[in-house]
């Protein structure tokens, strides 16, 4: 039986520091409220989980091993980490989605507020026109 | 200073809870006939807002549900648009017991805090709850005691009295989710001052609290991180200038 291939430490290296670049992005940008806790909780589980299969290389070599992944282990790297931009960007398609049907009800409301003032103040001036 | 000087309001914030909303007005209304209400139905598709508006409530209907902390800082807006002096927050699901409230303002009344807490566990009467709950709520007990410096008991309890202070801080800038915990360290970080009183609290008569046991997981995940990102952030309006 051949050795399975083993993640290369550079590789390793690089994948770690650019996702811990990625949770430090997310945490400054909470931070300086430019994102809602709501929508960073699904960046922070995507940086933790590769800087943990980054860093650790032994883990990596043997989630590659369980899928079968005998080449190349930080292949598995690349498939979380589309997986995890997967589900962001459909959760952020439920959100988009909300926020539209949220839109659409807030324009109808505005619109029937001033239709209301504007029926109400005209009432008044032609009461009193009318005297 | 009695509270019949003071302009109060109490703060209900209501959400399908056309079951409970009357009584819980008629209870207030019994305690304090003074006490101005708004009830704020967070995008309620029941008859929450016309029972509100019969028990002789301001009402204010929001077009769809933001859920409580947005539905908690619209009445926060109310007040302090209109001027009020002392707020009362008591939820709508009748939880809160309105006999209870003297409690809970007697400190705000006599300046000794800016915003009162009723506790549940502050006192010897028992509350019982699920066990997932109270660790929940023992844990947060204890790192907001940790962060605020200041031993806290309740940290979910939205049963409070708050001064003109204080409204101003939550009508500026109130969390979402579990507001009454990032409230908590908001307070204490703006240096207002923030006390516990022993409160009793009912169960719910009608209808479903409306935290399931996955919903509350994932919004004691995100209690937390904003706690965490707290400590890093300094405070957005410090209390000199609200």
């Amino acid at each position: 039986m051949t050795l399975a291939a083993q993640t290369p430490l550079k590789v390793s290296i690089a994948a770690t520091v650019a996702s811990v670049l990625l949770v430090l992005v997310v945490f400054e940008l909470i931070r300086s409220r430019r994102l809602q806790e709501r929508y960073a909780l699904l960046w922070l589980l995507t940086g933790t989980t590769l800087v943990v299969l980054s860093a650790w290389r032994g883990g990596l070599n043997t989630i590659a091993a369980w899928f079968g992944v005998r080449g190349y282990p930080p292949a598995v790297l690349f498939a979380v980490g589309l997986l995890f931009v997967i589900l962001v960007l459909l959760h952020y398609s439920t959100v988009i989605s909300r926020l539209s049907d949220q839109n659409v009800v807030l324009a109808q409301r505005l619109a029937l507020l001033e239709t209301r003032l504007s029926e109400a103040e005209g009432g008044r001036e032609a009461s009193t026109a009318g005297r | 200073m009695s509270a019949d000087d003071v302009r109060r309001i109490a703060i209900v914030p209501a959400y399908n809870e056309e079951r409970n909303i009357g009584r819980v007005l008629d209870e207030l209304r019994a305690f304090d006939a003074g006490l101005e209400v708004v009830v704020v139905s967070d995008g309620s598709f029941d008859r929450t807002a016309e029972i509100a508006a019969e028990h002789g409530a301001h009402v204010v209907q929001l077009p769809f549900n933001l859920g409580i902390g947005g539905a908690v800082q619209t009445g926060f807006r109310y007040a302090r648009e209109n001027g009020y002096d002392l707020v009362v927050r008591c939820d709508g699901d009748g939880q809160h017991d309105p006999s209870e409230l003297p409690k809970v303002l007697a400190p705000v009344l006599a300046g000794e805090a800016d915003i009162a807490v009723g506790s549940r566990f502050a006192g010897a009467d028992g509350y019982r709850s699920s066990a997932p709950r109270r660790i929940g709520i023992r844990l947060l007990a204890l790192v907001v005691s940790a962060i605020a410096r200041q031993r806290v008991t309740d940290t979910t309890s939205g049963f409070q009295a708050l001064n003109r202070r204080a409204l101003e801080l939550f009508a500026a800038d109130y969390p979402h989710d579990y507001p009454e915990v990032e409230g908590m360290v908001m307070t204490i970080k703006h240096r207002l001052t923030l006390c516990e009183v022993p409160v009793r609290m009912r169960e719910r008569e009608h209808g479903q609290s409306s935290i399931t046991a996955l919903r509350s997981i994932y919004y004691m995940t995100k209690v937390f991180v904003a706690l965490f990102v707290g400590l890093f952030r300094r405070s957005v309006l410090p209390a000199e200038d609200v």
